[in-house]
């Protein structure tokens, strides 16, 4: 396997509560142990819907951090309900000087993209940083 | 009989049967909400009535209320929300089963409870709403005058939890329903010929439940999602069923004569239904943990309660929860004369109604056992959209009563008081129905005055009416012997069971 152009000393992931959330999330954790690099999992929510699947409970956030931390990752979790997820996601690779995003990427009718966006879309094109897109598999 | 059968051929027609299965999916769909109830969806809706047969639109209506009750259930489990305050309990013990892993089996006897319970007190209806009709039909205007107090008083002390709060709200409730010229003079027009016919109750009631809730709900817009409890399709085991039944008809019992007397409402009777269950169960040791016994039985009580409440709607044209209270406010948008007389004039509406339940029930059953995922998927609706959508329709709603911008503003004023009362924690419930009863009570008052010729003494004239007077008095005695022991009440558990309170009244 090449070594990527850059060996990053911090990694942002960014999460959702689900298969794809969980690929970033295994992925950014992989490189981190590999390049040594501080983990920050971002998993954010709008908090406009009462009911929001994909912002993790506390619980299964905890499990997470200690799970990751027990691999011997420095990791830092960012749990908050933000006005947009895509800048949350941005905005916690600049403050913590990430140089790498990592997200999960699905697939999205036109329609979908339409009524809903795309956060990995938005994440993409605004980060200052290199972005990996991974899949699950 | 014949009129049982005719009221079915009414309800069974394909167009209302459409009606019907609207309403209980509309129902359903906004008890599962938390903070839009079925009041709120029948204040929206009533611009609807101005092109729609009685018929459909009351069997619509009726199916809303049923399907509000389903649907509220659901969230309690699911979501530990009450959507409103009769499921309290049921949040209590339901959502503890959930958390056990036991989802499906509440879901399911909260749905079957409520459809044994509804439909037995469907049936006690038939039977009973003719009956006190036949006798209160006989009844004077002192009588009838005496009843009103004791509903608005009933409603206004016996179910809040501050009496204060409520007497504020009953009053402010009197003082929208006195605005207008309807006595020959003007009273608390302002000089505005525009309120000289008075504030339309369509748009009180738009203002406060849609506006009022909407712009609660835009200063509390961005919080921390709850945590949702997955769930397959309900079902139950056959030692579940056992312990259901017995809870399920006691419940029934408690609830349909609390919903029957004109001091009626759903969480008494669930209360009480709980604390007898948590006595005869012989898993006590389980209340407090999941005990599907505190399910059953509060569910039932519920419902049976919800259907109770139409004897005195119907027979009396005495609304006891808001939404009653609104559906009394389409009956009269149709120009029909409700009160005793309604069964007499309408039979055939009113049977269709009555028959109608039955067939909402039905049908509530058979949706919403095997639906429940897909109604808790409504949730995840983002409340901006969902709010946007209200705010319009009670925009539209308000404005098509009489094509005034004048009634847009009225909306916002009592919109903004709407919000200001959820704020200040006081109850929409007195207010409403002070509302719609003020004027009726002060018509009652002048028609015995002027038979009396002006004599006061007509008013304790009547039996009933001095029952009626004792009822309220040892209510009163009751209030002041409690406050007497209790200087200092305790909390009410509704209160201090959830901090973030989304009760909204039916």
């Amino acid at each position: 396997m090449n070594r990527p152009a850059i060996t990053p000393t911090c990694i942002v992931a960014a999460y959702s509560a689900d298969r794809y959330g969980e690929a970033a999330v295994e992925h950014a954790a992989g490189l981190a142990r590999r390049d040594r690099a501080r983990l920050v999992v971002v998993n954010a929510t709008l908090g406009s819907s009462l009911v929001d699947t994909r912002f993790a409970p506390d619980a299964d956030i905890a499990a997470l951090r200690d799970r990751l931390a027990a691999d011997g990752l420095e990791v830092v979790v960012r749990h908050d309900v933000v006005s947009d997820v895509a800048d949350a996601v941005v905005a916690a690779a600049a403050e913590e000087n990430a140089e790498l995003i990592v997200v999960g990427i699905r697939h999205r009718t036109p329609v979908g993209k339409l009524l809903l966006g795309s956060v990995a879309q938005r994440i993409i094109l605004e980060a200052r940083c290199p972005v990996l897109a991974v899949k699950p598999d | 009989m014949d009129l049982l059968l005719d009221g079915f051929q009414t309800a069974l027609t394909p167009e209302n049967l459409l009606f019907a299965a609207l309403g209980v999916l509309l129902g359903t769909a906004v008890g599962v909400l938390p903070g839009i109830g079925p009041a709120m969806t029948l204040a929206l809706l009533l611009p609807v009535t101005y092109s729609v047969g009685a018929d459909s639109a009351i069997i619509m209506f009726a199916g809303i209320y049923y399907g509000g009750m389903y649907g509220g259930s659901t969230t309690s489990i699911l979501l530990n929300t009450p959507g409103e305050s009769s499921s309290v309990i049921t949040a209590i013990e339901g959502n503890k089963m959930a958390k056990a892993g036991r989802a499906a089996q509440a879901l399911a006897t909260a749905a079957i409870g409520s459809f044994v319970a509804g439909s037995i007190a469907t049936a006690l209806l038939w039977i009973v709403t003719p009956q006190v009709a036949d006798i209160v039909v006989t009844l004077g205007s002192p009588s009838y005058f005496a009843l009103m107090v004791l509903a608005l008083f009933a409603v206004t002390a016996v179910l809040g939890a501050s009496k204060l709060r409520g007497f504020i709200a009953l009053f402010l409730g009197l003082a929208i329903g006195l605005v207008g010229t309807s006595t020959g003079q003007a009273r608390l027009t302002f000089g505005q010929p525009l309120l000289a016919d008075g504030i339309d109750i369509v748009v009180v009631a738009v203002a406060l439940f849609a506006i009022g809730e909407a712009l609660w709900v835009a200063a509390h817009l961005r919080r921390k999602p709850l945590e949702i409890i997955p769930v397959g399709e309900p079902w139950m085991s056959r030692d579940d069923w056992g312990r259901s039944w017995r809870p399920w008809l006691r419940g029934t019992a408690y609830g349909f004569p609390f919903g029957a007397l004109p001091a009626g409402g759903a969480e008494l009777p669930t209360f009480l239904s709980y604390a007898t269950e948590k006595r005869l169960s012989k898993h006590p040791e389980e209340f407090g943990k999941g005990a599907i016994e505190g399910v059953a039985g509060p569910e039932a009580a519920n419902n049976a309660s919800a259907a109770g409440t139409l004897v005195p709607l119907l027979a009396l044209g005495l609304p006891t929860t808001a939404t009653a209270a609104i559906m009394l406010v389409a009956l009269q948008g149709y120009g029909f004369q409700t009160g005793p007389t309604l069964m007499d004039d309408h039979p055939d509406l009113v049977w269709g109604l009555l028959a109608s339940l039955f067939v909402a029930n039905a049908l509530l059953l058979v949706l919403n056992l095997p639906m429940a995922p897909l109604w808790a998927k409504l949730l995840r609706i983002p409340r901006p959209y969902l709010y946007a959508g209200i705010l319009f329709f009670a925009s539209l709603g308000a404005y098509s009563v009489n094509f005034q911008a004048f009634d847009l503003a009225l909306l916002l004023v009592i919109g903004v008081l709407g919000f200001f009362m959820r704020r200040f924690g006081i109850p929409v419930l007195p207010l409403i129905i002070g509302v719609i009863l003020g004027p009726k009570l002060e018509e009652q008052l002048t028609t015995a005055l002027q038979i009396s010729q002006g004599d006061v003494s007509t008013l304790w004239s009547e039996p009933v009416a001095v029952v009626v007077y004792v009822v309220i008095a040892l209510l009163l005695l009751a209030m002041a012997v409690t406050g007497l022991r209790r200087p200092a009440p305790a909390e009410p558990a509704a209160a201090a069971t959830n901090d973030e309170k989304e009760l909204v009244e039916r």
